[in-house]
């Protein structure tokens, strides 16, 4: 298609280098440098997407990244696919493929459009009223139905095939805002040597400068003095010009993320991230964050072909594209009338400026007759009128009367400018009401930062970038640098942007929007206030102005004047809504960055775990670690492998990687002192070479963790911990060791992953260990159940400990870590001649739990004391101090009914419990029922024979031989509540 | 994410190094086994949480590890100071006055 509305000789793009790309399906020429609004509007195409509730079409409103009208998806591929992309700062490249959103069949003919006659069911609030009844509906119905005929872009289904990158970055000054003033910042604190990063959300800085005509500096216009000063500023080593970067998110103590967009303007990104997160901490931050044209409410200012006034000179001035052939302007703004007499000085017909104010600024006026251009001052655009495009406009007095018809192709509008105090106010600043103008401006700054130029409500370009130049010395004098020489920047002329509307501009015909994002009409705010909603926070929700993607840019300020207008209130006492971030959408990918697939979080894996993945394990998650949990053999299912698993180990014996388990070493001549404090048994009394299974308690006196503890020497215990709880449990005992012993001498350590631990389980297990073991009596009575040492095992200096979580003969042979596959494979071998078996974690809880062995975390939950567990043997009786020696004493803790852990068996041995399921006294008892327990452990035992569980219940072991009931969804089972051992209940197996 | 001074390692280190542990400044009663449930209750379950300065408990366990007390503006998050453990309570007007 031809570039039929793009002026010749217009514009800062080469007309030699053409591209092109496709909307819709349809190609479209373009040139370099284009946004694909710019492109869409130099071919005559305003149309560029649907509306979310009423499906309106709707154009290009604005130039820039508060764009909420012409929101596009973006896709080469199905997985690339980018929905919701503003046309207005997509830049094009050859072969871009675009299309429209939330339409069909297709753009220009959408049956979503019937929406718009129901509009009376859509007002604000009506999801709220209409959806309430029946309850059951919503899910099924209400909901599904809503959201296919609401929405925008759709995301994509598959993986982000692109990559992201992320950098941090320390600065003396970050200007935010490559408008003339940032670059006068940036320039002055660069000048006196500060480290400096200015980034700006545009392909090139120059911010309103992209737009002017009038205004000059340094004896140039003030574009090409914008471009001269990034290329000074580019020269220099202690600056860093970042473009296409968006500040989105200021947080505490200035540390400020960037979102840059590397590679979504090339047709072929290479090798290039597509996204960069830049975290920047900032010794100041200036911000220059300019402020955001807003429209006029008045019915139909949605329809394609109304165009906010900056962004119709945008389009002329830096893209050299007409508007429309025959524009009318509706201002309240001295701003606009720069868009009227640049479009009429490139050919278009300008039928007439609509002034909503009764006065016009004389050189306005006087510029206006030159050029032809009739003026209706203190008038208002009654309705804009057309179907798919704007066709004319009716016009009349603020006062009312005669409304008079002009034929338009393009309504240029201007409601003034609204500070962009975003960033400001993520930076926990408070904004003030500045009644002269209209407008919140900021306040005194809370962090280091001071604002400049507009979105300070400085309009004035020469005093904007004089305060630039003097931010720009403060800043970089604060953070050490002073000196240097001052930047000579002199504004010779500039533009006016006095003037502005906020509220809706006299009675409203037609529906006038608010927020064009999420189709809230002036209509709609009143209606919030007539209901009741008095704040601005309730007039918000119960709208849903301005919680769109665009974050109510352009659609606060209004909502706000038409809230207050309702009340009859001044405009502050109805609030202000706080600012979020991020200031524009960021992608997940530039959030979630390296940290996916492999990188999403650490995986820990022992020094065995190569040979239980090359042996068929099928691992579990345990914490970070990857914990083999049963090893399948020729087909077998879990059930099976567990089943042989645990046979073999009861009758000839287990090998199992035990090298998870925490392992925290306590050193030093009070060690043992530390450990009598540190658990509730007496630690000091243990002998060396003796192991001792030890319950940690919190200061309240529930157990926190527990495990073997060995005594290596007077000075030294080997400690070990649950899997999960290593970290926690050091971290408590620093706690300790730091804030309240610190007198006594102890050093910990974390051995956990020093150590690996081949644990050797049941009857064959001496026989299996003893050809490997060197100077150690292996017997019974020279080295019975609860020893430990010191010795050689394969040649490798191991700790040996004989120990058992099975309830068979066991040991626990720790050797450096990086000897265990070694060690492993060479047991395995022995092992083998034995009929012993590999076992993984499903069968140790199996057998564990055959021995009512509990595990700390499921069969104890934060409120379980040693003695509620059935450990109370474990608690000395004559330390004086132990953490939680007076939390054990609480009246609660000692009172009767408290739950305890108890076996409990089914009257079918088939049948498992399932693990949480409540228990009851009296089955027959209504709902809700009195719930005096759960279960907490549940397995088939194939030792047993039958299904074996744990439970804690509420006076469980004054209830040995109850039956009680476990109700399900189908049917309640009843059990027998007995001791929790199930398996050798002398234990003699232990000591075999 | 904060920036908070390890008074050990003597330097502001990124918030990300550092975890919080309540409330400073409670010791631990010498006699503990002793105390009756009225104080065990407030040595154990109270804890101030006032709006304005408190007095805290970080570990720069990503660090060199140590516990050490800071006091913090509840409502700026600002650190006012950091301190060593075992140190007393700090005179936050001398501090903000050196601030100053």
């Amino acid at each position: 298609m031809s570039q039929s509305f793009r002026i010749p000789g217009k514009g800062r793009l080469s007309p030699s280098r053409g591209l092109r790309f496709f909307f819709d399906g349809k190609a479209f020429d373009a040139l370099e440098g284009d946004t694909v609004a710019s492109a869409l509007l130099a071919n005559g195409v305003h149309l560029a997407g649907r509306s979310y509730k009423y499906h309106r079409p709707r154009g290009i409103l604005t130039a820039g990244s508060e764009e909420p009208n012409a929101l596009i998806g973006v896709s080469n591929t199905a997985a690339t696919h980018v929905p919701n992309v503003r046309a207005t700062v997509q830049e094009v490249h050859d072969g871009l493929v675009t299309r429209s959103q939330n339409r069909w069949p297709s753009l220009a003919f959408d049956l979503g459009a019937v929406n718009s006659l129901g509009a009376p069911f859509f007002s604000a609030g009506f999801y709220y009223k209409t959806f309430m009844w029946p309850k059951a509906a919503w899910k099924a119905l209400y909901e599904p139905v809503i959201r296919q005929a609401a929405g925008l872009g759709v995301s994509p289904k598959e993986p982000d095939p692109d990559h992201y990158a992320s950098r941090y970055e320390h600065c003396d000054v970050l200007v935010v805002g490559g408008g003339a003033v940032g670059l006068a910042a940036a320039l002055a604190a660069a000048n006196a040597g500060a480290s400096v990063i200015l980034c700006d959300e545009q392909a090139q800085c120059g911010g309103a400068m992209r737009h002017e005509s009038g205004a000059r500096i340094s004896g140039r216009s003030g574009w090409d003095w914008a471009q001269d000063a990034v290329a000074q500023l580019k020269a220099m080593d202690n600056v860093r010009v970042l473009t296409r970067t968006t500040a989105f998110g200021y947080h505490t103590q200035n540390f400020v993320a960037l979102a840059e967009r590397v590679t979504d303007h090339l047709a072929d990104g290479k090798d290039l991230p597509r996204e960069r997160l830049w975290q920047v901490r900032a010794k100041r931050v200036i911000l220059a964050t300019g402020a955001i044209e807003r429209q006029l409410v008045f019915g139909g200012n949605d329809l394609p072909g109304v165009m906010f006034a900056n962004a119709a000179r945008t389009y002329l001035n830096h893209y050299g594209v007409a508007a429309g052939r025959k524009v009318a302007v509706f201002t309240a703004c001295d701003s606009a009338y720069g868009a009227a007499f640049d479009l009429a000085r490139a050919g278009s017909a300008v039928a007439v400026i609509v002034d909503w104010r009764h006065d016009v600024p004389e050189d306005l006026s006087r510029q206006a007759q030159e050029l032809g251009i009739k003026i209706l001052a203190g008038h208002r655009v009654v309705q804009a009128k057309g179907r798919l495009r704007i066709a004319s406009i009716s016009v009349a007095h603020r006062d009312g009367g005669q409304e008079r018809s002009f034929p338009v192709d393009s309504l240029i509008i201007s409601g003034g400018w609204t500070p962009s105090v975003h960033l400001y106010s993520q930076s926990r600043g408070k904004v003030a009401w500045d009644a002269d103008t209209q407008r919140f401006l900021p306040g005194d700054p809370v962090q280091d930062c001071v604002t400049v130029g507009a979105c300070d409500g400085t309009d004035d370009l020469a005093r904007g970038v004089a305060q630039g130049i003097e931010a720009g010395k403060a800043a970089a004098t604060a953070a050490g640098h002073a000196g240097g020489d001052q930047p000579d920047v002199a504004v010779e002329a500039c533009e006016s942007y006095a003037g502005g509307l906020a509220g809706d501009a006299g009675q409203i015909k037609g529906k006038a929007f608010v927020d064009y994002q999420n189709d809230v009409t002036a209509k709609d705010i009143r209606q919030a206030v007539r209901e009741g909603m008095h704040s601005i926070e309730h007039v918000k929700r119960f709208t849903t102005n301005g919680m769109a993607s665009d974050q109510g840019k352009l659609s606060n300020m209004h909502g706000l004047a038409i809230a207050a207008d309702s009340l009859g209130w001044p405009i502050p006492d109805v609030g202000l809504t706080t600012f979020r971030q991020p200031y524009t959408p960021v992608t997940f990918g530039t959030i979630v960055n390296h940290g996916r697939g492999d990188l999403f979080d650490v995986t820990r894996r022992t020094t065995i775990d190569g040979w239980a993945q090359d042996n068929g394990a099928v691992f579990e998650d345990v914490g970070n670690w990857k914990r083999a949990r049963f090893f399948p053999q020729g087909g077998e299912d879990m059930h099976a492998a567990v089943n042989r698993e645990c046979r073999t180990v009861r009758e000839a014996a287990g090998l199992f990687d035990a090298s998870t388990l925490g392992k925290i070493e306590v050193v030093g001549p009070d060690a043992g002192a530390f450990m009598d404090l540190m658990y509730t048994n007496p630690m000091s009394k243990l002998g060396v070479g003796k192991l001792r299974y030890g319950i940690m308690c919190r200061e309240d006196g529930f157990v926190y963790d527990d495990g073997v503890v060995g005594r290596v020497a007077e000075d030294r215990f080997h400690v070990t911990t649950t899997t999960g709880g290593a970290p926690r449990v050091l971290h408590h005992m620093e706690d300790y060791l730091q804030t309240e012993f610190p007198h006594l001498k102890v050093w910990l350590t974390s051995v956990t992953e020093q150590w690996a631990v081949v644990a050797v389980q049941g009857p064959k297990a001496r026989e299996i260990v003893a050809p490997f073991v060197s100077g150690v009596d292996l017997s019974t009575e020279a080295f019975p159940h609860m020893s430990m040492a010191e010795c050689e095992v394969c040649g490798v200096p191991a700790r040996l400990f004989r120990v058992s979580f099975t309830g068979e003969t066991g040991f626990e042979i720790n050797v450096p870590a990086a000897y265990g596959r070694s060690v492993w494979e060479i047991l395995q071998a022995r092992g083998a001649e034995f009929g012993a078996c590999t076992y993984g974690t499903e069968t140790m809880h199996v057998l564990r739990a055959e021995k009512g062995y509990i595990i700390v975390g499921q069969d104890t939950d934060g409120t379980v004391t040693p003695f509620d567990a059935g450990y109370g043997w474990a608690v000395a009786k004559k330390k004086k101090d132990f953490v939680g020696i007076r939390g054990l004493k609480r009246p609660d803790l000692v009172a009767d009914g408290r739950k305890q852990l108890v076996g409990l068996t089914t009257s079918d041995p088939a049948m498992v419990l399932e693990e949480g399921a409540q228990i009851v006294a009296d089955p027959n008892q209504p709902v809700p029922m009195t719930m005096i327990g759960h279960v907490t452990s549940s397995y088939w035992s194939e030792n047993c024979g039958r299904s074996i569980a744990l439970a804690l219940v509420a006076g469980g072991r004054d209830r040995m031989g109850q039956t009680l009931h476990v109700p399900m969804p189908d049917r309640t089972i009843a059990v027998t509540v007995t001791e929790p051992v199930f398996f050798d209940p002398k234990g003699e197996r232990l000591h075999g | 994410m904060l920036l908070i001074r390890c008074p050990y390692c003597e330097e502001e280190r990124p918030e990300l190094e550092f975890r919080g542990a309540g409330e400073a400044h409670i010791a631990r009663p010498t006699n503990i086994a002793e105390i009756s449930d009225e104080e065990f209750e407030a040595f154990f379950f109270l804890r101030d949480n006032p709006r304005g300065v408190t007095f805290e408990r970080w570990r720069h366990i990503h660090g060199c590890g140590r516990f050490f007390n800071a006091a913090r503006d509840t409502v700026s998050d600002k650190f006012i100071t950091t301190y060593k453990a075992g140190e007393p309570k700090p005179d936050l007007d001398a501090v903000r006055g050196e601030k100053a």
